[in-house]
């Protein structure tokens, strides 16, 4: 059967949900598909359900841990009346209005028809894509330094990355490895001057410059890394117990790259505000954003996804 | 609705071997969101399930021993006991759908 809806909201990180709060308090009765329990992925949520403490979302100034923020904007969503469905769109069809999502099935009669679209998918982490990665996930290979740190007591991890991610999860990692050894593919770091100021004062970490892991071994669990360093060829093997990874994010596009058009590096491009190549279709938070991707930003761009769709409804006579 | 248990070092032995149906262990923590994310889950199949599957949790910081007995290393990891034998293993969070296709072939 098919469910009616103005507007259907995909996704439910800082962006989605802030929308939902919106377009909830706006009347709109929204229905927010959001997303599968996942560790690595784009679970309801978000990539905050990933992390712990957040100290930089105004209003909680002891911080707030992420999943914990979450589940409060959860709330606050349903509270006014947000529809929250816990599944993955499979499909989309944004080629005419009603616009249609499926969930499960893409061969039945589409699951939702609606007359507005605010896409916020999001954004998840790069894998490296090595051998031994994918056989070794969840036997010392983690995507989720505060999901697995705790597993590293007294033992070494190599953390591979160089941005702000990189660098907190590398900080968090020390309170249980022996060390953490950042591997960095190039010699200088791209995250912000505080968190290299922290990292490199951090007794625990040391930076292995210009070097790539290039295979993750072990038999059932991580034993080692080779190593390939990036100037000279040269390779060598580390022994490590753990290995994380946070080397950046791709956007989560794959339901519409061939109907909303994008940017060359693969975000959704938005103008004048959230809006996208379709009228009628909106979109909020990292899955257009590669310059900030901070949950407040995203919570901003929600915000005006969901007063973009309330007028753009408005004028089809909604 | 099924309740489900709460394990520790000291009942984990003695529960999952002296059960007569399979019973499947949530390794959780407190600070894991992911674990958070399947909560609600296991207690769907609890319900869903009642009389083939027991559900158990056991909470890894204050377990270490069974933890580190079954070599677990990322949370949530989920291990269906079968006659007292660890029979399936998942790692990490997953849909309900997923957990489910993954248990059926135990659940008879």
């Amino acid at each position: 059967m098919t469910t009616k809806t103005d507007v259907l909201i995909v996704g439910s990180g800082p962006a989605g949900l802030t929308a939902a709060i919106y377009t909830a308090r706006a009347q709109l009765s929204p229905i927010i598909v959001e997303g599968e329990p996942s560790s690595t992925s784009d679970q309801p949520g978000g990539q905050l359900m990933l992390t712990t403490e957040v100290e930089n979302f105004p209003g909680f100034p002891m911080g707030i841990m992420g999943p914990e923020l979450m589940g409060q904007m959860r709330s606050q969503a349903e509270r006014f009346g947000a529809e929250l469905v816990t599944a993955k769109v499979s499909k989309l069809d944004l080629s005419q209005r009603p616009f249609k999502a499926w969930v499960g099935d893409t061969e039945a009669a589409p699951t939702y028809e609606a007359t507005s679209v605010i896409i916020a998918t999001g954004a998840r982490a790069l894998m490296l894509g090595v051998p031994g990665e994918d056989r070794l996930l969840g036997h010392g290979v983690s995507t989720c330094a505060t999901c697995d740190g705790f597993f590293f007591r007294d033992l070494p991890i190599v953390m591979v990355g160089g941005g702000d991610s990189a660098l907190e999860e590398a900080i968090f990692l020390t309170r249980f490895a022996s060390s953490v050894t950042l591997v960095h593919r190039r010699d200088s770091l791209r995250a912000s001057k505080i968190m290299q100021e922290r990292a490199l004062a951090n007794p625990k970490i040391t930076v292995r410059w210009n070097s790539q892991v290039t295979e993750i071994m072990g038999d059932t669990k991580v034993e080692s890394v080779r190593l390939v360093d990036t100037v000279t060829g040269a390779e060598d093997t580390m022994d490590v117990s753990g290995v994380f990874v946070a080397i950046g994010h791709q956007p989560n596009t794959e339901l519409f790259a061939d109907q909303l058009e994008l940017l060359e590096n693969g975000y959704l491009k938005v103008h004048d505000g959230s809006l996208t190549s379709i009228e009628g279709v909106f979109a909020c938070g990292d899955v257009a954003d590669h310059t900030y991707r901070q949950a407040i930003t995203a919570a901003g761009s929600g915000c005006m996804a969901a007063i973009d769709t309330e007028r753009w409804l408005e004028t089809q006579g909604h | 609705m099924a309740d489900i248990i709460t394990l520790t070092d000291a009942t984990f032995n003695e529960t999952v071997q002296a059960s007569d149906v399979p019973v499947l262990v949530d390794f959780w923590a407190e600070w894991c969101g992911p674990c958070k994310m399947i909560a609600p889950i296991l207690e769907e199949i609890a319900a869903e399930h009642d009389g083939k599957v027991k559900i158990a949790k056991l909470n890894i910081d204050e377990n270490l021993n069974v933890t580190r007995d079954f070599g677990v290393m990322s949370i949530p990891t989920l291990l269906l006991f079968k006659n007292g034998e660890a029979v399936a293993r998942m790692v990490g969070a997953k849909p309900k759908g997923a957990l489910v296709q993954e248990l059926s072939p135990y659940l008879d």
